[in-house]
């Protein structure tokens, strides 16, 4: 959605407004919302919450809590290259503009994901058949060669033949999927 | 399938047929948010990109539809009334955020309801199954298929290291968000929720009312679901939860054991009195209908009302909510009105038992 206000942003604030007894919505990019200052109230649609945790999280995050004091360094502001959503427009909404965000922000977003899922920094479940097809064959992969170390360890060298030629073939078979034959 | 039959099909399969521990659990769901490479997130995206994301499902499907319950059935959200809208979020449908917030919204349906995909929420698809009792497992497995079904035609944003892309970071990884809907009368009479509640938070499991506005659980309902879904696999998700309400079951059990034993004619007083009410009112609210129907479900679950279907309470529950009662009215109702339908829709539906019974 983009800022009704410039059409050029895209509108990361959403606000109701209650004008002579009517409901009015408004979607604004962060600086018109600015210029408006006060004038809206901020609606309680849903990640509100979420968002409030959000900002709590970072607010304990002593770099940034520099940068917001500190508005003639603004050009530095951290932002996504293809969104164009800045780290402090997420912090406010508490979510993100598009999957790159999580490249951009990856420092930043360390903490805060860890803390949210407490600790963890690493998918551990499902991967997509067709797309992460070369996922599937390099887990398999690291799989076998542990085996192939235990094997090795416990001298049953003729196994540990047969997993290393397994290997081998996988491997092959995971080039030809970087090459994107099929 | 017409529009007309999912509406007039008021009761959804999770509210009507009886699954596992159905004397507590009520339904189980399964929900994996995914999003389309290379798109924007629904937070800020465009009109076109919006269409787009409606485009691709609609791709999918032509290729070769997910037939396993029935057709899928398309609904774009600015084609449906408001009210159309309402009784599908009553039915736990779709969610208020599609239906309020949402920028070409959609959602695809299967006949039978336990598979509803909303398109455009928050996150571009959200795949939710929701079956009847205690069917985790079940519900995961029918979620995977579905999964696996888009992605063989859609490319999922999707990363090696934290998994599946949301537009909030408290869903990547899994994507996965597994609850399950209890009824919990005794363990509310014997004050040992508020007990409870804290034990299951510290377990990175989340406890609320479903029906009812904030902390409030109203009919006794609760809703236990996971709040963490990076770093567990799906199943362990699962398993974890399910241990957690397995426990749940037992507690509720003992405490139902525990008040038949210290107050069995108090406890048939009340459940009587509040079957009393349901069949005579002529004026009932939200509140007082759904502590009746949770007493009432109760006396049926421990046998001293028999002959009536377990099935009221979630039955009821959904359709004495707002946007039912004015479907079944044929119109907009002041609140008033509602509180006189409702009481007249309980009345015959009880009457409709009593039929039964004679017959
Ligand atoms: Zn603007
Ligand atoms: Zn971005």
């Amino acid at each position: 959605m983009i800022c009704q206000e410039c059409n050029q942003r895209p509108a990361t604030l959403h606000f109701t407004k209650i004008m002579n007894g009517e409901k009015a919505e408004f979607h604004l990019c962060e600086k018109c919302a600015q210029e408006h200052g006060d004038m809206f109230m901020l609606s309680s649609g849903s990640g509100f919450s979420i968002n409030n945790l959000l900002t709590g999280l970072f607010n304990m995050e002593p770099a940034f809590q520099g940068a917001s004091k500190a508005p003639l360094e603004q050009e530095k502001v951290l932002q996504c290259e293809q969104c164009s959503m800045t780290f402090q427009q997420f912090a406010k909404v508490g979510k993100f503009g598009c999957a790159h965000c999580y490249d951009a922000f990856s420092d930043q977003l360390k903490p805060i994901v860890k803390r949210l899922h407490s600790g963890n920094w690493t998918h551990n479940g499902k991967v997509p058949a067709r797309i992460g097809g070369s996922i599937h064959l390099r887990k398999k992969i690291d799989e076998l060669k542990n085996e192939l170390k235990e094997l090795i360890l416990k001298e049953e060298f003729e196994k540990a033949a047969e997993t290393r030629d397994e290997i081998r073939k996988l491997e092959k078979e995971m080039n030809g999927h970087d090459e994107g034959g099929e | 399938m017409s529009l007309e039959k999912f509406m007039n099909q008021a009761v959804s399969s999770w509210m009507s047929s009886e699954g596992p521990d159905s004397d507590i659990v009520l339904s189980s769901r399964i929900r994996l948010a995914r999003n389309i490479k290379q798109v924007n997130f629904p937070t800020i995206f465009s009109n076109e990109e919006a269409k787009s994301v409606i485009q691709n499902i609609e791709d999918r499907m032509s290729k070769s539809s997910f037939d396993k319950f029935g057709d899928l059935e398309l609904l774009l959200m600015d084609e449906l009334q408001p009210l159309q809208k309402r009784v599908l979020m009553e039915k736990h449908l779709i969610s208020p955020h599609l239906v309020e917030n949402a920028n070409y919204g959609a959602c695809l349906l299967t006949e039978n309801e336990e598979v509803s995909i909303m398109i455009n929420e928050e996150d571009h698809i959200r795949i939710q199954c929701l079956f009847p009792g205690f069917q985790l497992s079940e519900a995961l497995d029918v979620a995977y298929e579905i999964d696996d079904w888009l992605e063989e035609e859609i490319d999922y944003a999707f990363d090696e290291k934290i998994g599946y892309l949301t537009s909030c970071p408290t869903n990547v990884g899994t994507g996965l968000r597994a609850s399950v809907m209890m009824h919990l009368p005794a363990l509310i009479m014997t004050q040992q929720m508020n007990r409870i509640i804290p034990a299951i938070n510290q377990l990175g499991l989340v406890v609320r009312g479903i029906f009812g506005e904030g902390s409030e659980a109203l009919g006794n309902i609760f809703q236990v679901s996971n709040q963490i879904t990076l770093g567990k696999s799906e199943e362990d998700i699962a398993e974890d939860l399910k241990s957690v309400v397995s426990q749940l079951i037992s507690q509720e059990r003992s405490a139902r054991e525990a008040l038949e034993k210290t107050s069995n004619i108090q406890l048939e007083d009340r459940v009587f009195r509040s079957y009393g009410t349901l069949s005579n009112s002529r004026v009932i609210e939200t509140k007082e209908a759904a502590r009746c129907l949770s007493d009432v479900r109760l006396g049926i679950d421990m046998n001293y009302i028999q002959g009536i279907s377990k099935n009221i309470l979630n039955e009821l529950m959904v359709l004495t909510q707002p946007g039912f009662l004015q479907q079944y009215a044929g119109g907009p109702l002041r609140p008033f009105e509602r509180d006189i339908r409702r009481a007249s829709l309980i009345r015959e539906r009880l009457k409709m038992e009593d039929k039964e019974l004679g017959g």
